[in-house]
């Protein structure tokens, strides 16, 4: 009975208690080392064991029972007082974040590393080469003689001579076919390579630069054909266009340094002005290739009548202008900025064949 | 090369459509570049007859017309004085879209009477400038189309004109016949065999020719020609003049025009000579001795130099030999006596003398590429021929000297190797009829090109001869098998990884990047250590584009100075690509540049915004070093070329090996760039980092301890000019096994400093992590240590422990 009244008692005043300043204050009058109930916890020592067992264990249910009000209660005030606390910070979450700057990769860089991850893929390495070259390598090793009608069309760039040096100036490279002579100096055969890289043609238009980029290609070895050739291509540009088909069509062509020569068209759809790979009924001239002339074989130092193989050539600027819609080939050079962020690519952006080429 | 669809059957006898005929060519190489059919916007419209014409009720010129069509009697209003019952006229129905007005038509009401249709005038089809009244036909049946009836009674009017592009080795295309051949070789018709005509002299030629003996030798191995004396020129025949007109050639006078019409229909310029302007009886062809001056057909004088081959009489040149006639020579319209020139002239001559007097003409770029020589006399033959046609007169025995080059090779012709190179399956048989097809002789397996094939040079021509006219569009591609069979193994060599993780690095780091050209003008180049001469383009494109470029830099602040003309201030731009030292081949190296210019953010409610500093950049250098695969360990020199701030910028070296350089742009270089500071930059030498000697992906076992590390914080006072990094070396040799880290977190410097600390002075704190490997330290180890790092920081600075 007496006990009822206490638990009634602290139970009220737990409740009651409006700050944790008043609910230590009640648990001290109850639990303290001078509280009530611990005032009658000594007395306990004092009684029969049979009574003692009876009144401990009631007044230990007690202690809990008050104990369990007393945390509920200062849990509650806790969060009561957090609540009020942060019901006063209120901060405007539609101001901007902090700025952190975003950078881009160059549409260039982008698919140069797309038609890496292609060849790579094909077992094709990348050879690189100077881009001042020797006329020998750029124009008598390719088949294309000083007299050739080919060399005037190249609009080649050439570097000024010291007097009294006699040699023949040299070039801006204006292809990059003479890394196919450097990587048979260098690798012999069997090869298969590709080469990217910047090219030079004294040529300034709407549709021309005087610097753009090629990515050549060189598969040589025992018995490879041309039919080995349509088979790479038309595997690149369906990979690299990211379509399920495309379709090629060989027209045979005339380069000095391949025979035969072709240049390759892909059937496409110009439908509402937005060109679409691998439907349609216009082709569209995507690059020049051929089987490596014997001649060329022979200044890379390769037996031709023991190897054989393929060449191909194409614009690295003119694909990426192909496949993501970009107009104009002069604005690749002039770094505005509103087209770097525009047309460029995040760092992320990683060309992988297994993850996709792009986004 | 033009012709029209009419010159070719000449050659060809034919079924094939056009556009069967133009599909052929492109496939053959000989690439269709542009079709004009006059027919195609003509097709719609019909003959019709106009049965009954009355005055319109409400218009004085018009006129209210009854016309039987192909689809039955129709009314149409007409506005043309000759329309009047009885006439045949050409229908335009409504629908159709009539090409001389640009509209297409409607039923229409005119002055309240309806007209189903227009009856046309040829200005009105675009067929002439004829536009008094609508076409009246002599002949024709109502609901005949009309491009049939212009076919069969004006056939030049609907001559389709092709344009094809062709090849620099494809010379024998440059005539309709040699078209003509591929197109029959393909399977599209049979070549007309051409017959040429016995010509006989009926009096020596008044006109002798002498070759100089060097020419003879190389430059003009044949020179021919007759007299035709009593010639009436005048204008040439409609046809001649139609076909050369649909291949945007002048009709001149009858001569001229059959001079053209040889060269581009069998690829024989000639040239004629009118007698009576001829002195002294003789054509001499020499190398010129340089400084004769020469009128040419087109009106320009030109000097010629020294060895070109030049044809002349007593008086002086009368013909740049195998490029342009002379003003003097030229015919009229009054010459009566000619003298009709076919020569052949070495292809390497005739262009290094037409680049060095820039003349363009048909016979430079026939003759640059190369004529049949065994044409030279058949193709007089035949021109004299048509002069006596169409100009009358009588010819005279052949004037000639020389005799036609001997062109006689075979190569062997391997039918496996072609299938095998090709990876096409063509039959021996048919490989040896393409090459028969195409003029060339076979001897068993041995074949020799026709004499107009100047291109085919050994076996490899062959096997392109037989697969351009077997099809390449036939080819079925195949599957090219794995060198080696498998996961194909990566393929970058260490540079062009690292290229890429620097791109990608600075791109993460919020850097856009750029591609500027590789040659820029002088004086930027001279800014920045280039611009001498061995960089020289000898041809520039433009005077911005002189010179290689000796660094990246200039071609980035020249982007931010046109960035900031278009209102952008704050810029992180960057490039990797080539830098050229030199001129000769490999004088380039990979580099990565980065430039920073404004602030380094836009102004924000948090104050982010402040203007970029050094620390900017080496803090991304640092970056790209890392990512680069820079060793950890690196000297940071002061030494720097003269393009950055002598005082705020760095060179991060191995020795005496720059990996680096960074800091703040010289604000001189700023200024003569146009780029408003501040600009700071950075330039990574790729190349120059030393590669791992081995490369393993295994990482060394990571060593960690569970023993509490302790840091303590030091500040020292030293001289103003000291530098972080001397201090830190110093600390941090103290005891180099305990000591883990030691990194500046303060500095205070500038005039409160020095008031506090004393003139020339400054304070840095450090902050020292000691790592013990074995046992906790105790304080008095502790102590220990931080008594050697003062005795050592003090010994290496002549500084204090800051009180």
């Amino acid at each position: 009975m007496e006990l009822d009244a206490l638990r009634n008692r602290y139970l009220a005043a737990v409740l009651a208690a409006g700050d944790e300043a008043a609910l230590e204050e009640v648990r001290l009058a109850a639990l303290g080392k001078k509280g009530e109930i611990s005032a009658m916890m000594a007395t306990l020592g004092k009684m029969e064991p049979e009574a003692r067992k009876a009144a401990g264990a009631a007044l230990n249910v007690l202690k809990d029972e008050i104990d369990a009000a007393l945390r509920a209660k200062k849990s509650a005030l806790a969060d009561a007082a957090l609540d009020a606390r942060l019901a006063t910070e209120w901060l405007d979450v539609t101001l901007p974040g902090r700025p952190r700057p975003r950078g881009t990769i160059h549409p260039v860089s982008q698919v140069t590393e797309e038609v890496i991850a292609i060849f790579a893929d094909m077992g094709f390495a990348v050879a690189e080469g100077p881009q001042v070259e020797s006329d020998w390598h750029n124009f008598d090793a390719l088949n294309i003689p000083p007299e050739h009608p080919a060399r005037q069309e190249h609009d080649t760039f050439f570097m000024a001579r010291a007097e009294g040096d006699t040699r023949p100036p040299h070039v801006l490279r204006t292809h990059t076919s003479p890394v196919q002579i450097r990587a048979m100096e260098a690798r012999g055969a069997p090869v298969r390579i590709i080469c990217p890289g910047r090219v030079y043609r004294m040529d300034m238009d709407h549709t021309h630069t005087p610097m753009f980029h090629q990515v050549e290609g060189l598969a040589l070895g025992r018995d490879i054909s041309m039919a080995h050739l349509k088979w790479t291509l038309e595997e690149f540009c369906r990979a690299f266009f990211e379509v399920p088909s495309v379709e090629l069509r060989f027209r045979a062509s005339h380069f000095p340094f391949t025979e035969p020569s072709a240049e390759v068209d892909i059937r496409c759809s110009w439908a509402g002005g937005q060109l679409k790979i691998g439907e349609g009924d216009s082709w569209l001239e995507i690059l020049g290739s051929g089987m490596v002339h014997p001649k060329v074989l022979a200044a890379g130092g390769i037996d031709p009548t023991q190897w054989q193989g393929f060449a191909f050539g194409m614009g690295i600027d003119r694909i990426a202008m192909l496949k993501y819609g970009i107009p104009d080939l002069r604005a690749f050079f002039e770094s505005d900025l509103r087209w770097l962020r525009h047309y460029g690519f995040s760092a992320l952006d990683m060309p992988t064949v297994s993850g996709g080429l792009s986004r | 090369m033009k012709f029209t669809l009419s010159w070719l059957k000449d050659h060809l006898d034919t079924t094939a459509s056009l556009d069967e005929i133009t599909e052929a060519l492109t496939d053959l190489g000989l690439e269709v570049e542009e079709v004009v059919n006059p027919a195609a916007k003509l097709a719609s419209f019909t003959l019709a007859k106009v049965l009954h014409a009355e005055q319109h009720p409400d218009a004085d010129k018009l006129r209210v017309c009854r016309v039987m069509t192909d689809e039955g009697e129709k009314q149409i209003v007409c506005g043309a004085p000759n329309a009047r019952a009885g006439i045949t006229v050409v229908l335009c129905k409504p629908g159709d879209y009539v090409p001389g007005i640009d509209v297409t038509l409607g039923v229409g009401k005119i002055r309240g009477v309806e007209s189903h249709g227009m009856m046309a005038s040829e200005r009105e089809l675009e067929l002439s400038d004829e536009h008094n009244g609508i076409i009246e036909l002599p002949s024709g049946q109502v609901g005949q189309k009309f491009v049939d009836w212009l076919a069969e009674h004006r056939p030049a009017a609907v001559d389709p004109m092709v344009h094809i592009k062709i090849t620099p080795n494809r010379p024998d295309a440059l005539g309709v016949r040699g078209i003509a051949r591929d197109l029959a070789a393909r399977g599209l018709g049979e070549l007309k065999p051409l017959r040429i005509p016995a010509i006989t002299g009926g009096f020596p030629s008044p006109i002798r020719v002498e070759i100089d003996p060097v020419l003879k030798a190389r430059g003009c191995p044949h020179f021919a020609g007759r007299t035709i004396r009593g010639v009436k020129n005048g204008p040439s025949p409609d046809w001649l003049q139609q076909r050369l007109t649909a291949i945007g050639l002048r009709p001149i006078s009858a001569l001229v025009d059959i001079t053209n019409y040889f060269t581009f229909g069998l690829n024989r310029p000639l040239h004629v000579f009118d007698v009576a302007k001829v002195q002294g009886g003789v054509l001499r062809i020499h190398p010129a001795k340089g400084g004769e001056e020469f009128l040419a057909l087109d009106g320009k004088t030109y000097a010629l130099r020294d060895g070109m081959m030049a044809i002349s009489d007593e008086a002086g040149v009368e013909s740049l030999a195998g490029i342009m006639g002379g003003e003097h020579s030229g015919c009229t319209d009054d010459t009566t006596e000619v003298f009709l020139e076919s020569a052949w002239w070495d292809p390497i001559t005739i262009a290094a003398t037409g680049r060095a007097l820039k003349i363009n003409s048909d016979a430079r770029y026939r003759f640059e590429r190369g004529v049949d020589p065994a044409f030279t006399l058949p193709g007089l033959d035949l021109a004299t021929q048509m002069i006596l046609d169409l100009c009358g007169g009588e010819a005279s025995d052949l004037a000639q000297d020389g005799a036609p080059i001997d062109t006689a090779r075979a190569y062997r012709l391997d039918p496996a190797r072609v299938v095998s190179l090709v990876g096409m399956e063509i039959s021996e048989a048919t490989q040896r009829r393409t090459l028969e097809a195409l003029g060339f002789v076979l001897d068993g397996d041995m074949a020799t090109p026709p004499s107009w094939r100047p291109d085919v040079q050994g076996e490899a021509d062959l096997v392109e001869e037989v697969a351009r006219i077997a099809s390449l569009t036939r080819l079925v591609g195949k599957p090219l098998p794995r060198a080696h069979a498998g996961i194909p193994a990566s393929v970058l060599t260490p540079l062009q990884s690292r290229e890429k993780a620097a791109r990608r690095t600075l791109a993460a780091l919020g850097y856009n990047e750029c591609v500027t050209y590789s040659f820029i003008d002088q004086a930027s180049a001279t800014l920045f250590g280039g611009g001498a001469d061995a960089t020289r383009l000898e041809n520039p494109i433009s005077s911005e584009m002189t010179h290689l470029r000796p660094d990246l830099l200039p071609g980035l602040l020249q982007a931010a100075a046109r960035n900031q003309a278009r209102g952008f201030a704050d810029l992180a731009l960057f490039e990797v690509g080539p830098a050229f030292a030199g001129g000769e081949p490999g004088e380039q190296a990979l580099v990565a540049t980065g430039l920073l210019v404004g602030a380094t953010a836009p102004r924000d409610p948090f104050g982010s915004r402040r203007a970029v500093d050094v620390f900017d950049a080496k803090a991304d250098v640092e970056a790209v070093l890392a990512a680069a695969g820079a060793p950890q360990r690196v000297q940071v020199g002061r030494k720097v070329p003269g393009w950055w701030h002598p005082g705020r910028s760095g060179a991060i070296a191995l020795g005496p090996n720059v990996l680096a350089t960074f800091g703040e742009v010289h604000p001189r270089v700023l200024r003569e760039m146009g780029v408003k500071g501040p600009a700071v930059a950075f330039t990574v030498q790729l190349e120059n980092l030393p590669f791992p000697k081995a490369k393993s992906p295994t990482r060394p076992a990571l060593a960690i301890s569970d023993l509490q590390a302790v840091e303590r914080d030091f500040a020292f006072v030293v001289d103003t000019g000291t530098e972080a990094l001397t201090v830190v070396n110093a600390a941090q040799g103290a005891d180099k096994a305990l000591i883990e880290r030691v990194s500046v977190f303060d500095q205070f410097t500038g005039d409160k400093a020095e008031a506090q600390m004393g003139a020339g002075k400054k304070s840095l704190a450090i902050t020292v992590r000691l790592q013990p490997q074995n046992k906790t330290l105790t304080e008095d180890e502790i102590e220990a240590v931080s008594r050697k790092i003062i005795e050592k920081v003090t010994k290496a600075t002549g500084g204090t422990l800051r009180a």
